[in-house]
């Protein structure tokens, strides 16, 4: 069905990665991307992998849900693997009229598969472990230095909230309206690509107009209670950092000092 | 012949954190020819269950079979099983999407594969019983009908397919006590002139009482009772248990019986409610 799917999901829960405070998640996911891309030594490859399932184990996740946020994806870390597989010079193991495997090919793919991976699965770690308002509220802080450019910082953190706000319900929407119209007897998903995008219309049309619906009267209950983007808001949940970001900011610290000194002394 | 649920047992989202069991070993008939009243308190899996009466959801274990056919099958007879059960949801009027209404209503029968002629016929059935005029509306976009009149053609639309079995999940919601009378009398015609065989979900227990000939309390995902309304409403307890009321009616026969009037107190509905009082006034010696 498709108000299962697990895109973006928030999965609610007490752990410490639970508890953390969204920014501090942020900047560190940031760093932890970065690292991956930067260090290309072979043990920085197994403690960043290390760190990266510590975490999960830590947040007390199924690996389960991890491994199937990677899925989606799992045909463009293929495509790179391969790649990197044909197109990496050195020591020929296998060749293929044009195409020549080499064992600094099989290395080179197996590095950018890993990257890959830890990458997506940091990623959604943090959407799995992080409510969707925290989210957009940490992004509002973390952007707010650009207020004095000029940039909307606020206006496009409330857009996001929205935006998300409304995910699930468009979907149970879109749900509800393809059974609707199943009932009346439509095979949605059937024949060939163009009776498939036909199909869709009794679907669309109804979405558009409730979705057009929801945002008049959304926009109209705000208005009601005068709200005002931007200057000088205060906020009901304050963000403040606790000490496990200390204890994460620490841990981090000395995972990337360790990661520095192993790329630069080995 | 009826539908028939055997040991159903539904689950949403199963295999995550928000696993949860909506319906839990589920048996129940609906007999054919009679209104089968299903209430249930809000989240207790009222739509859950119709939506597997024409297989829109597969039941996480159990059967379902319509007029003897197991409708989780494959096949082309249990396609035909299927069909057999036209489901108006709630809020009918947001899957109307034609650019007019004859054409929305027509959906549904070109979908079976109807000819041009039958469904045209269809369609002016179907807008005639729901008190659309076919040469005023049939041209107008449904999106400029007000909601009562839109809710009335997404009914339409349905009816056009004649369904054996027509599964109505709260008809009347959001309408005024006149539309809701109305939309009610319809069902009951089609009920007398048809045959069809009518699956009303409501809340209301004075409209269950009016109409049904069968009720199916649930609670939480079980079923309490599946028994005919005097039955049904005899049982106070069970009632206030799975979050409902009594029909006013009924309330007020139990406070008269309580202060001491000696009525036979089977009576649910105004009409026999009135012969009730007037019997026992009667063996009183007070009128
Ligand atoms: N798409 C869904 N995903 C997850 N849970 C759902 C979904 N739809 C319904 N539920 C849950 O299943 C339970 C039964 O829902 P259902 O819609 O069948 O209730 P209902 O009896 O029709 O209620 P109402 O009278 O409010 O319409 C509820 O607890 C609801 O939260
Ligand atoms: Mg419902």
């Amino acid at each position: 069905m498709l108000t299962d799917i697990t895109l973006g999901q928030y999965f609610p829960g007490n752990s410490p990665i639970h508890n953390m405070d969204a920014r501090v998640k942020i900047v560190l996911l940031f760093i932890y991307i970065v690292a991956v891309f930067l260090f290309d030594n072979h043990i920085n490859y197994g403690i960043m992998t290390a760190g990266a399932i510590g975490v999960v184990l830590l947040s007390g996740l199924p690996l389960g849900m991890i491994l199937k946020s990677i899925k989606p994806l799992w045909w463009i870390i293929l495509f790179s693997f391969g790649i990197h597989l044909f197109s990496t010079p050195g020591e020929p193991i296998f060749k293929l009229w044009n195409f020549v495997m080499t064992k600094e090919g099989i290395i080179q793919g197996f590095i950018i598969s890993l990257r890959l991976v830890l990458m997506i699965a940091i990623s959604s770690l943090l959407m799995f472990t992080t409510s969707p308002l925290k989210l957009t509220d940490a992004l509002e802080s973390l952007m707010s230095p650009l207020k004095k450019i000029g940039f909307p910082a606020h206006e496009l953190a409330m857009m996001m909230t929205i935006a998300m706000r409304f995910i699930p319900t468009l979907l149970e929407e879109t749900d509800k309206i393809i059974k609707a119209q199943q009932s009346r007897g439509s095979d949605i998903g059937d024949g060939n690509f163009f009776q498939r995008a036909k199909g869709m219309i009794p679907v669309l049309v109804p979405l558009f107009i409730s979705a057009f619906r929801r945002a008049d009267e959304l926009a109209i209950a705000m208005e009601a209670r005068c709200y005002q983007g931007g200057v000088d808001r205060t906020r009901m949940k304050q963000q403040r950092l606790h000490n496990v970001d200390f204890w994460a900011g620490g841990i981090f610290g000395v995972f990337l000092i360790s990661l520095i000194l192993v790329q630069f002394t080995l | 012949m009826s539908i028939e649920l055997k040991n159903i047992s539904y689950t949403y989202m199963p295999k995550t954190p928000f696993e949860h069991l909506a319906l839990d070993d589920i048996s129940i008939t609906v007999p054919e020819g009679k209104i089968t009243a299903i209430a249930g308190h809000t989240g207790s899996g009222k739509s859950t269950l119709i939506q597997h009466f024409n297989g829109l959801l597969k039941p996480s274990k159990g059967t379902i079979l319509v007029d003897g056919v197991d409708i989780g099958k494959k096949n082309t007879e249990a396609k035909a099983a299927r069909r057999k059960v036209g489901i108006v949801f709630q809020y009918p009027e947001y899957q109307l999407f034609e650019e007019t209404i004859s054409k929305d209503i027509s959906f549904g029968p070109m979908n079976i594969g109807c000819s041009e002629a039958e469904t045209l016929e269809r369609v002016k059935q179907a807008m005639a019983f729901v008190n659309l005029d076919y040469d005023k509306y049939a041209h107008r976009s449904p999106f400029q009908l007000s909601g009562g009149q839109k809710r009335r053609a997404a009914i339409a639309g349905i009816l056009a397919l004649q369904p054996k079995y027509l599964v109505l999940d709260e008809p009347t919601a959001g309408l005024d006590p006149k539309g809701r009378e109305a939309l009610m009398e319809k069902f009951r015609r089609l009920h007398r002139e048809r045959g069809t065989t009518i699956v009303l979900i409501s809340h209301n227990m004075d409209n269950i009482a009016s109409y049904a000939d069968n009720v199916i309390i649930l609670n939480k995902g079980k079923v309490t009772m599946e028994a005919p309304p005097e039955e049904v409403f005899s049982q106070k307890e069970l009632i206030s248990q799975a979050g409902l009321e009594l029909p006013e009616v009924k309330t007020i026969m139990n406070e008269l019986a309580q202060n001491g009037l000696e009525i036979q107190n089977n009576a649910y509905t105004m009409d026999k409610a009135v012969e009730e009082i007037i019997e026992a006034l009667r063996r009183k010696g007070k009128c």
